[in-house]
């Protein structure tokens, strides 16, 4: 199993993070479901959590300040997700629906 | 104080307080202040007049404008010409304030009235204390101003808005003539001062074309400001003032401005023959037409106003003939008793409860006699009545005139007739015959107050003894005063007069003839017959009750096509070429605004990828131009 791991290349990881964070945007720009939509962006936010940790192993840093990093991503994240919940739970009992092209009250 | 400041700054002292404060003091206040003010000036003046016979007085306060090489100073002087006016200017107007006490009393702008009516003496006192062509202009425009607002003071009523601007407007035209020459004088002599033109042009190294064109552009100032062919429309319809502006500003001083500035400027028009010649027939076609017209009026006014601007002819054909003196003479004895004959009328207009129209009057002798005596002595002085003031400044005129060009004297002769005849006219219709108004009982006829036929017996003291000013040399065997007081003051020495004795006594003998031939015609017509003058009028009489149709002239030929050719650019510019832009505008604007709307939606969904849009350019511009 490890050597799986060793054979792998820092593009390796560049290239999965990639992949995940446009799965991600793409999810956000393209769903309508809110629901959907906060897990996009959470998909989005740990690819990036990926590619610190990929970083922080390829530059040989003996502190490991990009690990540090994905935690208090994850730490903000979480708390964003709470956040974006309420807010869900909220619209929705007040229109009874999670379809976010509902929300169009900003023009005018 | 400097006097010439205190003189100055009176006027405008009680114009400021009248203006300011003026709403909130009692009229009594107010009419003291107003009259109180331009007194004092008048007793200032007095007081200088043994230090100007030894000099003059000459104040230099700051330099108002410094272009290159030429200074506009702000300077004024008191000399032997300066004070004459001045003291014409105090004098009558210290006696029409006191008048207008009375007459403007009912009025709820009598405060206004006062502070227009000394900002008028100030900016005449302006006019003729200046020591630059500048201040005197500065006046001028004052004045010209003031006259504007006191035409319209009733601004109610629109006809006399109409007439105010028509005032304004005719004198603009003239003012161009004057800044127009007072260009040329600069470019000339490169100084607007007095002093420094004149002892420039009395050197004698200008050339005669060029003082022709500065005295014919001067002088086409004079014909605004002094109602002369062909700018004299605007002063009979400036009677719809108050009758004490008619008086102060219409007969006796504003309308004297333009002689005033031939006076002063004697040494330019002395030298120049053409000049000379344009000013004596302008003169006296004017003299010849207003009378002519004066006439078949039957305003009291309007007679009256046509009269002025016929006595404003004799001025200037006086000027033309080179009898400055004699001008200026007839300025004189003009303020006593047209100010006198006004202000009578304003007396017959007040008793009759606001009614000018003469066919509506008569028989006024008994109810009015101090006014009705007071205006028999205007119009027996304005006549040419032997000995009074105005016999012998109109006989020094026809005299001038004799010696300079026999037909003009003729003419002028013939104008005199005309001026007896139309003033007895109004004199009879107006307080002989029959008392002919429906609409006011005879009984409620009443005389006015003595404020108001004190200034009446005043100057008609004035106007019977004016004329010994100037009394002529068969009298006194000398030059007459007034000739005297103002030689100093001509660079060029005044035409003078070598007339034999039995030519000179052939001339008075005219004149008086003409007082009673006049006198006569008009006795026959109007007391004799009783005619009263009708409604309209054909033929001849007709013509001239149209007042020769000028007006309609001038609309014609001025007004109508300016109308049109602005009705024409109305179309073309605002119509078609402003109106595309400003209704092409509003459409383009809401086709991008439309365009613009599309975007901002309101969808989150559209807002995030615009968002990712913006930021995948970025990130792709930053790798180009890394």
């Amino acid at each position: 199993m490890l050597n799986v791991f060793h054979n792998l290349e820092i593009s390796h990881y560049i290239y999965l993070s990639t992949v995940l964070f446009s799965i991600g945007l793409f999810g956000v720009l393209f769903r309508r479901n809110a629901i959907v939509l906060l897990m996009c962006i959470e998909l989005m936010l740990n690819s990036v959590n990926l590619l610190l940790a990929a970083f922080t192993e390829y530059m040989g840093d003996a502190n490991a300040n990009g690990q540090m990093f994905v935690f208090f991503i994850m730490v903000v994240a979480a708390a964003e997700a709470a956040v974006g919940l309420a807010i869900l739970v909220m619209v929705y009992r007040n229109t009874r629906k999670t379809d976010v092209s509902f929300l169009d009250q900003l023009k005018d | 104080m400097n006097p010439i400041l205190l003189i100055l700054g009176l006027p405008l002292l009680g114009f400021l307080i009248n203006g300011i404060l003026g709403s909130k003091l009692p009229k009594f206040v107010v009419g003291v202040i107003g009259t109180g003010a331009v007194l004092i000036s008048f007793l200032v003046a007095i007081l200088q007049w043994s230090t100007i016979s030894n000099g003059q007085l000459s104040i230099d306060l700051f330099t108002f404008l410094q272009i290159d090489q030429l200074s506009l100073k702000v300077a004024f002087q008191l000399d032997r010409l300066s004070i004459w006016m001045t003291l014409i200017i105090t004098g009558i107007g210290t006696l029409i304030h006191l008048y207008s006490i009375s007459y403007m009393k009912e009025d709820e702008g009598f405060y206004k009235f006062f502070a227009y009516l000394n900002f008028f003496i100030f900016n005449m006192l302006l006019l003729v204390l200046g020591s630059n062509f500048l201040m005197m202009f500065f006046g001028w425009e004052g004045v010209g101003l003031c006259s504007y607002l006191l035409i319209g003071f009733w601004y109610k009523n629109e006809d006399y808005g109409k007439a105010a601007r028509k005032a304004f407007i005719m004198n603009r035209i003239g003012d161009l003539g004057l800044l127009l020459g007072m260009f040329l004088i600069i470019s000339q002599f490169g100084s607007l001062d007095y002093n420094v033109v004149f002892a420039q042009i009395a050197v004698g190294n200008t050339s005669t074309n060029m003082l022709t064109a500065i005295s014919l552009l001067l002088f086409v100032g004079a014909t605004g400001k002094s109602a002369q062919i062909p700018l004299f429309t605007w002063l009979p319809d400036a009677m719809a003032g108050p009758t004490p502006v008619s008086a102060l500003i219409h007969a006796a001083t504003m309308v004297t401005a333009g002689i005033y500035l031939t006076v002063r400027c004697q040494v330019i028009f002395a030298l120049s023959p053409l000049a000379n010649d344009v000013i004596l027939w302008v003169g006296l076609g004017t003299a010849v037409i207003a009378a002519l017209i004066g006439l078949k009026q039957n305003d009291i006014k309007k007679v009256l106003a046509y009269s002025t601007v016929s006595q404003l002819g004799f001025m200037f054909v006086a000027l033309g003939a080179g009898a400055y003196s004699t001008a200026l003479f007839h300025v004189t004895t003009h303020a006593f008793f047209k100010a006198l004959l006004f202000l009578g009328a304003g007396s017959v207009i007040h008793g009759m409860h606001h009614e000018q129209d003469i066919r509506f009057m008569g028989g006024l002798k008994s109810k009015m006699p101090i006014t009705h005596l007071t205006f028999l002595i205007g119009t027996l002085a304005i006549s040419g009545f032997p000995l009074l003031s105005g016999f012998f400044s109109k006989d020094e005129i026809l005299t001038a005139v004799f010696l300079h060009n026999k037909i003009a004297y003729v003419l002028l002769a013939g104008s005199a007739l005309l001026t007896t005849v139309y003033m007895f006219r109004l004199y009879f219709l107006t307080f002989h015959g029959e008392y002919r108004n429906h609409h006011h009982n005879f009984e409620k006829v009443h005389e006015s107050p003595i404020n108001m036929t004190l200034p009446l017996m005043v100057l008609s003291i004035l106007s019977l003894i004016g004329g010994a000013l100037n009394l002529p040399t068969y009298i006194t065997h000398s030059d007459g005063f007034l000739i005297s007081w103002l030689s100093p003051l001509f660079v060029i020495p005044q035409s003078v007069h070598e007339i034999g004795h039995s030519t000179e006594y052939i001339l008075i003998g005219v004149a008086v003839f003409i007082f009673i031939t006049g006198f006569l015609i008009s006795r026959n017509i109007f007391i004799s017959k009783r005619t009263i003058p009708t409604e309209n009028s054909t033929g001849i009489s007709g013509v001239l009750q149209n007042k020769f149709y000028v007006d309609e002239l001038y609309h014609k030929v001025f007004v109508r096509p300016l109308e049109i050719t602005s009705s024409i650019l109305h179309d073309l510019f605002d119509g078609l070429i402003l109106r595309a832009f400003t209704f092409g505008v509003y459409p383009l604007l809401k086709v991008c605004g439309r365009l613009n709307k599309k975007i901002q939606n309101g969808n989150i969904e559209m807002y995030l990828l615009y968002m990712v849009i913006a930021i995948v350019l970025l990130l792709g511009v930053n790798l180009i131009f890394a």
